[in-house]
């Protein structure tokens, strides 16, 4: 089924890529479409393939076989070196890494957040007051002149999403974004990713995170071994158990009731482990 | 504890490194005499008295820069305690050792003492030797009060007023950047392997364990670099680092720029030989 889903003319297209590192094989086959305005979520277990699908995505690598085509446009080393549209690329699509310290290499906030900006050619006067006031939306005008590496993991994270949303991109690609974050900032960054729900912008999440999946995402594709298995509504998948069993993102628990010793799939998500006999 | 002293000096030392760093950094956003210019102006100014001091030839005169030095220092917040651990000493010993020599080396008319004794030091020999280390500590300590009073990151950028090129001076913001990343790593390894070290370890697992660290750790950075990369041109870096500059001259800093030449003009002037 390849996981083809298309709403509208896709932002994405991804056709039968496959990608390895080093002869270790990451993706396998895999396709999917992203319509402009979906909020995408990648549900996958660690080493699923969600992180390298997202750098394709970004162009940052490039498949071994198969295409990913960006609004029509090929995505292939030669395109990118057109300026014209790499930089037009760039300022239309961001990419959140799982990691911040990758992203933040500038030696303060505020440069961080002005590096992407600076690199489109803004003029300065217009770099200053975008970064100033993105500072401000994300809540963390008051970590302007620090030092990155001074900072807590979960004002990392908000710096790092802040660099990539100053540039206002019409697509956020996410990369574990709740990862390191405590429950607090967990939920203002899906209150954030809630209020590009409605509007143009397409947002593709990468995560294993069960329980932030309705929240973020009106679509789910399911990856397992860098192969799309599923794809489908957030309910749809969420309630299929075999399904996310086999994707690895609920595990069997056993259990006894009585003498009956018996087991179902468990997923963390739910608040209580209630579950029908 | 004997055995396992490679960790325990490692974590200590990178605490310390980590701890120097932060109080440093303090100590910049302090507000003090140096931190109140702006840092092209600190920049500038410290050269300019650093050059002096290395062209007087007159002890009096570089002792005057020294003066001026631990001045500055003192209204700068940098406590003198600091300066005396870290270069004074420091300077003495290694300096010193470099300019025993030129004590009996250098010809001219031999030292004598009150009761008539020649001694095998020449005047002209300690006049070098006091010299050098006269230039030497006070050069240190102009420098140690710049960096102590100046964010690294702010003394980055301010080497772009002399015109050194962009990417050098972001090539060195982002070492600093990456080597407290790469420096917290290691020292989370350490921790690990002293959380899960029983007794004491021989001298071989001692080096074989610092060998695999910094294996790992060159690994780790070559990955952590490829990343890096990426994450760049994620957001449109191609090669071209562009960079803001926010720097702003007052009057205060004008003042400051101008007090700075006149100090060091006139310590050229009066050093010559």
């Amino acid at each position: 089924m390849g996981g083809t889903f298309v709403s509208g003319p896709p932002i994405f297209e991804v056709r039968d890529v496959s990608f390895a590192y080093e002869n270790i094989p990451a993706l396998r086959g895999t396709s999917l479409c992203i319509a402009p305005g979906q909020s995408v979520a990648l549900l996958g277990a660690n080493g699923s393939g969600k992180s390298t699908l997202l750098r394709l995505l970004n162009a940052l690598c490039f498949p071994s076989s198969g295409s990913v085509d960006f609004c029509g446009e090929p995505l292939t080393p030669n395109r990118l070196r057109d300026e014209k549209f790499a930089f037009s690329f760039r300022r239309q699509v961001g990419l959140v890494f799982q990691n911040p310290d990758v992203q933040l290499f500038n030696p303060t906030v505020f440069d961080e957040v002005a590096f992407g900006p600076l690199q489109m050619g803004w003029t300065k006067a217009e770099v200053i007051a975008r970064v100033n006031s993105t500072l401000d939306t994300m809540g963390i005008a008051h970590l302007r002149d620090r030092a990155p590496y001074r900072l807590s993991g979960g004002e990392k994270k908000r710096v790092a999403l802040a660099s990539v949303i100053v540039l206002d991109p019409e697509v956020l690609l996410l990369d574990e974004p709740t990862s390191m974050l405590d429950p607090r900032s967990q939920s203002q960054l899906i209150d954030l990713i809630q209020n590009w729900k409605g509007t143009s912008k397409t947002v593709v999440t990468a995560t294993h995170q069960l329980e932030i999946v309705e929240d973020i995402a009106e679509r789910v594709v399911v990856l397992e071994q860098g192969s799309v298995i599923a794809a489908g509504a957030p309910s749809e998948i969420l309630s299929n158990g075999e399904l996310l069993l086999r994707a690895n993102l609920v595990h069997a628990h056993r259990h006894k009731h009585g003498d009956m010793v018996h087991s179902h799939p468990h997923l963390h998500s739910h608040a209580k482990h209630e579950h029908e006999h | 504890m004997t055995g396992n002293r490679v960790i325990t000096s490692t974590l200590v030392g990178l605490a310390r490194t980590f701890a120097h760093a932060l109080a440093a950094e303090d100590l910049a956003r302090q507000p003090g005499l140096l931190q109140s210019l702006d840092p092209r102006v600190r920049l500038t100014g410290i050269f300019l008295l650093v050059l002096a001091a290395l062209l007087a030839h007159r002890i009096a005169v570089i002792a005057g820069l020294f003066v001026v030095a631990v001045a500055l220092a003192l209204f700068s917040h940098v406590r003198l305690a600091t300066l005396a651990v870290r270069v004074w000493l420091v300077v003495l010993l290694f300096t010193g050792i470099i300019a025993l020599p030129a004590l009996f080396l250098t010809p001219g008319s031999f030292l004598m003492t009150s009761s008539g004794t020649v001694l095998p030091i020449t005047i002209q020999g300690l006049n070098s030797a006091v010299l050098l280390i006269a230039r030497v500590e006070t050069a240190a300590t102009l420098t140690t009060v710049l960096v102590l009073t100046t964010p690294w990151m702010a003394l980055l950028k301010s080497f772009r007023a002399f015109l050194i090129p962009q990417e050098v001076v972001m090539m060195l913001a982002m070492t600093h950047r990456y080597i407290f990343l790469l420096a917290e790593t290691a020292a989370q390894m350490f921790e690990s392997r002293q959380s899960r070290t029983v007794g004491a370890l021989d001298r071989t697992a001692q080096r074989h364990m610092a060998s695999r660290t910094a294996g790992v750790l060159l690994s780790k950075s070559i990955e952590l670099s490829n990343d890096v990369f990426l994450a760049m041109q994620s957001r449109g870096f191609r090669g071209d680092a562009r960079v803001l500059t926010e720097f702003r001259m007052r009057t205060l800093d004008y003042l400051g720029l101008i007090a700075f030449l006149t100090v060091g003009i006139a310590a050229v002037w009066a050093g010559r030989s």
